[in-house]
């Protein structure tokens, strides 16, 4: 699998000739390869106005290219705004509250986020083709894809240490621009242009898919709660700034990582999953929309009381453990 | 009928050939091949309608529809055969005498003995001697005794110790169908109790002293209030409406020191259209969420859960916080008013959250209390306006409590799945006709056989492994948020969407957790009996030592030999049990329904999915399969055309 950000193909239909030879170079004799493009064929061909563009199917031979629009930027953020409103919103009663969480089209976007992964992975595991994985700058919804297709894929990234290293690669050093993504969240009335919950939109997904595999991912909720929290605002330097050249700046020896914190001996257990057992296999989880629920634990955190889940939750431990 | 397909509702290309057979109970397709050889059942009581749709290339499509939610599309190829089918399937799907029902010929082979235990399993007397009934305020009154004053309550009856018999008989007379009010639950802590009837015929004006007498004499039962609440739980202007009708509801001028309350539940018409929408949501192939969240809120249906357990909360914090009595009533007493008296009773008293609890609730305020199970569920064919998922809703409830409190229960969801099915299956006499009465005249209990047997013999299966009775959660009363909790109703896709294995996790964490329980209780017996080997040993080789000091080394080994026989013994069993352990491989999810199967050997699960030929991964089955394209399973070129697009579609 791999990323990357749109070819500059522009409006006079550029070519580039090192650009289709490290393509077709990845393409092993008889082997195809798939494009995922996480833009609309429209906006991806409007992308050529302002010199971005797809690659031409002539001259990447054997790819072939499939649109899977996923929601980024403004209209993503402004998902999350209405989603929080509606969760805090008091006055709507059981008549007015699914159509309110629909107007919200926040469950939509994971589902397109989980089903878009899947066809990464189906690619790959299924019919044995490589896959490219762009949308425009290759930074928000391109990460989301690569990321969660290797947990689904991959089962050394549902390891604890396997899901931080899948972090660092697939978001922090991949470039995903944290400091701008996660500025101010939902209540802030400053509505950045470059704020968008990406993140938030993959701990959302797999949340959805330990929830479908209950004993796959070594780490449960607490673990995304805290990476969701210190997104937007740490301790730690591990998600400050935008990229790795910003941070060979700032950070280094003037930061604590929040994976040396997490991995402590005593934090580490708060983070895992007393149902964890090694599945080998690829996980697979249901986009219908029975399956995907609104995530309680994050909407709902300071709303309602979480103490009889907690209460749950523990007694799970202690029946594992006096095992 | 040779060479029929099964269609999987999921992906339409799967298909499974094979041989549909029709008996005087079921409905069984057997599928061909020589591996799996996988059968699916389908009794004719589940049935709900059968839909024979226009004829294709391939053949004549049937659908059935059952009433615990299973969906099954057979293509038959000729269509005279699917036509024999249809009709011989509407005839056997629509009974007209009791005798018909699967219960009648059910055979778990059980003597005479064992299934009259089995009937005994459940006592109501029992159950009010535990609430702490007869006692200085509440007695038992036998004027029922022949079903002479109402004809749809049981013969026993528990009313407040000043009704007398002339103020029982003059309130039934004013009371819809004659269901007087009767106590439905004691709550010994303060002397409340919440106490059941349907409307009184007040109409405009009309007026009964008996019946306000027998409202004082409720009132006057519990010393510690002034006041009673009465609760009509329909809404106000169905109320109103019967009025016109010569019926009603209590004036507060009238009855003194009442407290009168409306909760709008809505009536059976409504709530049976509900659930049809709601079905049809999960009908959707691929729907997107906006379709599915649209058409969910659209049917109504957890807006209606809502409001139920809203007026069983409120009757709960009368009766714990409030200290005051509640009679509760409807149109004629026994739909809304059985649903929020169990919902309150549930909340209120820990023991009807235990296994044995919850049959005792369900007998006591469904059974008894003349709850018409034949006109809502269909046993014989009769009129489909009486038709209304009542009491699955009742058992919804429950599930979204669990779901808040799932420390709480001492059973899981799996019971109450199991507990729905056998409502409709007919398999077992105890949700037969519409009353007490109708029930001994057909001599149900020695003609067919107690579910409550076959549930409490299979209890490992119904266990909540997270239920502990000293938790705080299982003690005293259960305080859900009323609000704001709309986000706390979920959609029951474990019961709606029962039989679609794709949809659930494969993987069961309840069966887990219940078998790492069972696994930690016999290690934990093993190693007390093995401590205790111990310590016999070493006793016997101690006296061995300081009495024969020259056979040391042949005692010794004697010893040595002895614990070694010991030893080898138990990791045997240890391996054993961990053979039993359950793998948590993608087959884990098939034995869900394996306590559904019947007793009786040559049947099977209705389950029509157990089959593992989907994926071999854990989770979803080959989702290739689900694309809608003609072509192979591949992701096509994307040419714009939606069509064409793989698996995955973008919402």
């Amino acid at each position: 699998m791999l990323r990357s950000s749109q070819p500059l193909t522009g409006p006079n239909r550029k070519r580039c000739r090192e650009d289709e030879m490290l393509l077709a170079t990845v393409l092993d004799e008889g082997e195809r390869g798939f494009i995922i493009d996480t833009r609309s064929a429209q906006a991806a061909k409007q992308a050529r106005m302002t010199g971005g563009g797809t690659e031409p199917k002539s001259f990447y031979l054997r790819w072939r290219r499939l649109h899977r629009p996923l929601e980024r930027g403004r209209p993503l953020q402004e998902s999350f705004i209405k989603l929080v409103e509606a969760c805090n919103d008091t006055s709507i009663n059981m008549d007015r509250w699914l159509s309110r969480l629909e107007s919200c089209r926040w469950l939509s976007h994971v589902k397109a986020a989980l089903s878009t992964a899947c066809l990464a992975a189906q690619c790959m595991d299924r019919e044995k083709a490589n896959v490219l994985v762009h949308g425009a700058e290759g930074t928000d919804t391109t990460l989301l894809v690569t990321a969660l297709a290797q947990v689904i894929l991959d089962p050394s990234c549902r390891t604890l240490t396997g899901f931080q290293g899948l972090l660092e690669r697939e978001w922090i050093e991949a470039g995903h621009p944290f400091h701008l993504r996660c500025a101010r969240s939902a209540y802030s009335h400053a509505r950045l242009k470059q704020e968008a919950p990406l993140f938030l939109l993959f701990l959302d997904c797999v949340w959805q898919l330990s929830r479908q595999f209950p004993f796959s991912l070594e780490f449960g909720e607490c673990l995304l709660l805290t990476l969701f929290d210190n997104a937007y605002a740490s301790a730690y330097g591990t998600f400050l700034c935008n990229n790795e050249k910003e941070r060979r700046v700032g950070q280094g020896e003037n930061t604590h990582s929040l994976w040396a914190w997490l991995n402590q001996p005593g934090e580490r257990k708060k983070y895992l999953n007393p149902l964890y057992s090694h599945n080998a296999l690829v996980i697979w989880p249901s986009v219908e929309p029975q399956s995907i629920q609104l995530w309680q634990g994050l909407f709902f955190r300071w709303i309602r009381s979480s103490q009889y889940l907690d209460e749950a939750w523990a007694e799970i431990w202690r029946l594992v453990e006096g095992n | 009928v040779e060479n029929v397909r099964l269609l999987d509702r999921l992906s339409s290309r799967k298909a499974a050939l094979g041989t549909l057979y029709l008996t005087a109970t079921h409905v069984i397709f057997v599928e061909n091949g020589s591996e799996t050889r996988k059968e699916t059942w389908v009794l004719h009581s589940q049935i709900s309608s059968i839909e024979k749709q226009a004829t294709t290339a391939t053949g004549c499509p049937l659908l059935i529809r059952c009433k615990n939610f299973q969906v099954i599309q057979l293509v038959i190829p000729q269509e005279r055969d699917c036509h024999d089918v249809y009709i011989s399937l509407i005839r056997l799907a629509r009974p007209v005498k009791y005798e018909e029902l699967y219960c009648f010929s059910f055979n778990p082979k059980l003597d005479k003995e064992e299934r009259e235990q089995g009937w005994k399993l459940v006592n109501l007397n029992e159950e009010y001697i535990r609430m702490g009934i007869p006692n200085n305020y509440w007695q038992i009154s036998d004027v029922n005794r022949d079903y002479g004053v109402c004809d749809s309550y049981p013969t026993e009856v528990y009313v407040p110790k000043s009704a007398t018999a002339h103020i029982i008989v003059g309130s039934s007379k004013f009371r819809s169908r004659r269901r007087f009010p009767a106590l439905s639950y004691y709550y010994k802590d303060n002397n409340a109790s919440i106490c059941r009837s349907s409307q009184p015929l007040s109409g405009f004006s009309a007026r009964c002293l008996e019946d306000e007498q027998m409202l004082q004499a409720i009132r006057k039962a519990n010393p510690g209030s002034d006041f009673i609440y009465v609760v009509d739980t329909r809404p106000k202007l169905n109320a109103m409406a019967n009025r016109a009708a010569g019926k009603g509801y209590e004036n507060e001028d009238n009855y003194s020191n009442i407290k009168f309350q409306f909760i709008g539940i809505e009536n059976i018409h409504v709530m049976r259209n509900s659930l049809q929408k709601m079905l049809e949501v999960c009908e959707l192939k691929s729907p997107s969420m906006s379709d599915f969240l649209w058409g969910l809120e659209n049917s109504g249906w957890l807006k209606h859960i809502k409001a139920i357990m809203d007026a069983g909360i409120f009757i709960a914090k009368a009766v714990a916080e409030e200290g005051m009595s509640v009679l509760v009533h409807c149109s004629d007493g026994w739909d809304r008013t059985a649903q929020v008296c169990s919902v309150a009773s549930l909340l209120l008293d820990p023991y009807y959250r235990t296994m044995k609890g919850f049959m005792v609730l369900i007998e006591k305020d469904w059974v008894s209390f003349g709850h018409k199970f034949n006109h809502r569920y269909g046993n014989l064919d009769g009129d489909p306006k009486e038709i209304s998922p009542v009491i699955d809703q009742f058992i919804e409830c429950v599930w979204q409590l669990m779901e808040q409190f799932p420390c709480a229960f001492e059973f899981n969801e799996r019971f109450l799945i199991h507990i729905q099915h056998h409502i409709y299956s007919c398999q077992f006499g105890n949700f037969l006709c519409n009353s007490q009465k109708e029930r001994r005249e057909l001599k149900i209990q020695e003609r067919t056989y107690s579910l409550w047997a076959h549930l409490w013999k299979n209890r490992a299966d119904y266990l909540n492994p997270l239920y502990r009775s000293d938790h705080s959660q299982t003690q005293g009363t259960l305080s859900p948020q009323m609000a704001p909790c709309n986000f706390l109703y979920k959609f029951w896709s474990g019961m709606y969407n029962r039989f679609e294995k794709g949809l659930h996790p494969r993987q069961s964490v309840t069966d887990y957790l219940m078998a790492v329980k069972e696994e930690t209780q016999q290690l934990e017996e093993e190693l007390e009996v093995l401590g205790e080997r111990l310590m016999n040993l070493q006793k016997s080789q101690l006296n061995d030592n300081k009495i024969k000091s020259k056979q040391q080394d042949q005692s010794k080994q004697l010893g040595l030999s002895i614990s070694n026989n010991s030893l080898a013994n138990t990791p045997q069993e240890y391996s054993n049990d961990l053979k039993s352990f359950p793998s948590r491989s993608s087959s884990q999810g098939d034995e869900e329904d394996s306590a559904l199967i019947l007793t009786q050997d040559n049947l099977k699960s209705s389950d029509p999915d157990l089959s593992v030929n989907s994926d071999q991964e854990s989770g979803v089955e080959d989702l290739s399969c689900r694309s809608p394209s003609g072509g192979g399973c591949l992701p096509s070129e994307d040419s714009g055309k939606d069509s064409d697009e793989a698996v995955f579609l973008a919402v």
